[in-house]
């Protein structure tokens, strides 16, 4: 593996970051992607555009939000001191409302008038239901059966916000399906229809857009932990699925060489395919550690003998996915960053440890990172920091954490 | 001269129209699949399409969609359909298209997918989620074995674009009638006759018509304006509703036959 320093993660003009990413879609969403492309970067140089963007983030969304010394934590910890960006206290309650406010206002500038979203554990489909209701534009979001069942009270949330809620029954019915599925409603309707990919993954311009919208995770924190601290943090920690919390936490630190960059992948309940969705996992029967091209990108997939994409288990819906976003990949490759991963039974201790000794109940994507960071924060000196990013809130995992507490 | 090549010439000759059935490796399962091969050459078919199953086909509607699952549930792989095409070709000798998303054939590698499919008598191979940007060393690795690249072309897609994938096929090129995933539909849009008119402005490469294609009537209405039409989900369909039955090979025969009257 190539391990150089890299100081900078920018992808060329179209969408590659070395060999990952790059635009893998039937010929007829080329014409769109290339349109979204355009006005995305047209956006990305319209200082109007951040105006109104940053004004909503923080009129409407609630940032910047706090950088908050979990003292307890790290006392029970015994190490570093550890940092929450807290994207919990988010309107909708988890990271997903910056990408959505985002895409809306571009879909707005493209004047698309209905929107379609896939979503897993329903909070990037309630950002932009949510965004949707804000804008009055047609909403429709595309959710994986089993990630209805388990995620019932943000499909209630979505239809109270004026969404339609379509229910997809291929595959392990999870959130590879539902992509799917949007990305078929997607080349049928392209003429009037704005698709809100949720996730730093997809084909290119997407990775990068996602990317732009939540790097202002990162932007905030940096200032915060230097003025809080008077230096910069020795980690960050995130959970990573399709991995836009982490690289939106990540992402302005890439030239700060001494910030540890660590991501959390979802570990399940076993090594075996079909049991986690820990993509860089490389042990032979695990399927990860497999470059592939899996809906419009390249990057890490998990994938059997024959190329087929395998299904993927997490106790949680939003890391629940077969393959990791593209930039995640390079800088898993280039060694800039490091991924780790934490199973179910973990992830449910990170989420009762962090409600009982802060008094914040975490999503449980967010959860898989605490276990990790105690850890972590064990092997550094207590004057050091660390930030793990609070990327949503739990609230709508209580009931399936009760019925697993039942068990 | 390449298969296809002679295939659409000679077509030219007689003035008439091709047809190109695709079908799915491995639905139901691949004995019958080697059958209808044979079958469908005999009843008329000018070029087939063999479908290699996926678990994500984001380009499939429902019944290509079902067909896949069931295939995959069956345990067909890739090297199924390659076997399959090689036995069918003792007795065949139409142009097979392979036609597959790039995930398998990348995970089966570039270089060996080219060769043993050279190997098996496929013809040219086809790519749904593979842009000409993206395909670059692939497409010459199948030119280097003789193998045709084909690619899609869409309503949406532009004329430059038109005239770049123009250049790195070879074959034919596939026009997509209309915005949408594959499967039937009631009427063919205007959108597929002004997308081939665009098409022959940048190539003399023949133009095949797909996606909705699925009746007489509209293999007749497309003859009128491209070179060929390819019917996939209409006879995949009939191979579904007849799953099992003994006589399913002569019956998809029969429905084939019927669609070029």
């Amino acid at each position: 593996m190539q391990k150089s320093r890299i100081t900078r993660s920018e992808p060329d003009e179209h969408g590659h970051w070395g060999k990952f990413g790059g635009r893998y879609v039937p010929e007829t969403l080329v014409a769109p992607l290339e349109e979204l492309t355009k006005e995305f970067m047209r956006a990305r140089e319209d200082t109007k555009f951040w105006r109104e963007l940053n004004q909503l983030l923080r009129d409407y969304a609630g940032r910047p939000t706090p950088l908050f010394h979990a003292q307890r934590l790290t006392a029970h910890a015994g190490g570093a001191q550890i940092y929450f960006k807290r994207e919990d206290l988010l309107h909708t309650g988890a990271h997903k409302i910056n990408n959505a406010l985002g895409q809306a206002l571009l879909a707005r500038r493209m004047q698309k008038q209905r929107v379609i979203a896939e979503t897993g554990a329903g909070q990037h489909g309630v950002a932009t239901a949510t965004v949707c209701a804000l804008f009055g534009l047609r909403c429709v979001i595309y959710m994986g059966a089993e990630d209805v069942r388990r995620q019932a009270l943000n499909v209630f949330r979505m239809r109270l916000l004026g969404a339609e809620v379509v229910t997809v029954n291929a595959g392990a019915r999870t959130l590879k399906d539902a992509i799917n599925e949007a990305l078929r409603d997607w080349v049928t309707n392209v003429h009037d229809t704005y698709y809100l990919l949720g996730s730093a993954l997809g084909p290119h311009p997407y990775p990068l857009i996602v990317r732009e919208f939540q790097s202002v995770i990162g932007r905030e924190a940096r200032e915060q932990i230097l003025s809080a601290s008077g230096r910069l943090p020795r980690a960050l920690i995130a959970c990573v699925g399709g991995g836009s919390n982490s690289i939106g936490l990540f992402h302005t630190f890439i030239g700060d060489e001494q910030v540890r960059l660590i991501g959390v992948e979802a570990g399940g309940r076993g090594d075996l395919l079909g049991e986690h969705a820990t993509r860089f996992h490389s042990s032979a029967a695990s399927g990860g550690g497999r470059v592939g091209v899996l809906q419009g990108t390249m990057s890490y997939v998990l994938q059997d003998a024959n190329g087929q994409i395998a299904t993927t288990h997490s106790v949680s819906a939003g890391l629940d996915y077969s393959a990791i976003g593209p930039e995640h990949a390079f800088l898993h490759d280039t060694g800039r960053a490091e991924y780790i991963s934490a199973s179910d039974a973990e992830a449910l201790e990170g989420f009762e440890l962090c409600a009982k000794l802060e008094g914040i109940i975490p999503a449980l994507e967010t959860s898989h990172a605490i276990m990790p960071a105690i850890r972590l924060t064990r092997e550094l000196p207590k004057d050091d920091a660390i930030i793990l990013n609070l990327s949503g809130r739990g609230d709508k995992d209580v009931q399936l954490v009760a019925d697993l507490q039942r068990r | 001269m390449s298969r296809i090549r002679e295939t659409f010439a000679a077509l030219k000759h007689l003035g008439r129209g091709g047809f190109i059935p695709f079908i799915t490796a491995g639905h139901p399962d691949v004995a019958t699949t080697e059958l209808l091969l044979s079958e469908l050459a005999a009843v008329g078919a000018d070029i087939i399409e063999l479908g290699v199953p996926f678990s994500d086909p984001v380009a499939d509607g429902e019944v290509i969609q079902r067909a896949s699952e069931r295939a995959l549930r069956n345990g067909v792989t890739l090297r199924d359909a390659l076997t399959c095409i090689a036995r069918a070709r003792q007795n065949i000798d139409v142009p097979i298209v392979l036609f597959s998303y790039f995930n398998p054939l990348l995970k089966f590698g570039e270089d060996r997918l080219a060769e043993e499919a050279k190997r098996a008598g496929v013809d040219a191979v086809l790519v749904t989620d593979l842009t000409p940007e993206e395909a670059q060393t692939w497409t010459e690795k199948l030119i280097q074995r003789g193998l045709d690249p084909i690619f899609l072309v869409a309503p949406t897609t532009s004329d430059d674009r038109l005239a770049q994938i123009a250049k790195q096929a070879r074959g034919f090129i596939y026009a997509v009638s209309r915005a949408g995933v594959t499967g039937a539909r009631d009427q063919l849009t205007s959108d597929a006759a002004a997308l081939v008119k665009r098409v022959r402005a940048v190539t003399d490469l023949p133009v095949a018509v797909g996606f909705g294609v699925s009746t007489a009537e509209q293999v007749r209405e497309v003859w009128r304006f491209a070179d060929a039409a390819v019917v996939g989900s209409a006879i995949v369909s009939q191979i579904e509703k007849l799953g099992g039955s003994p006589d399913l090979t002569n019956r998809v025969g029969d429905f084939a036959r019927s669609l070029l009257a």
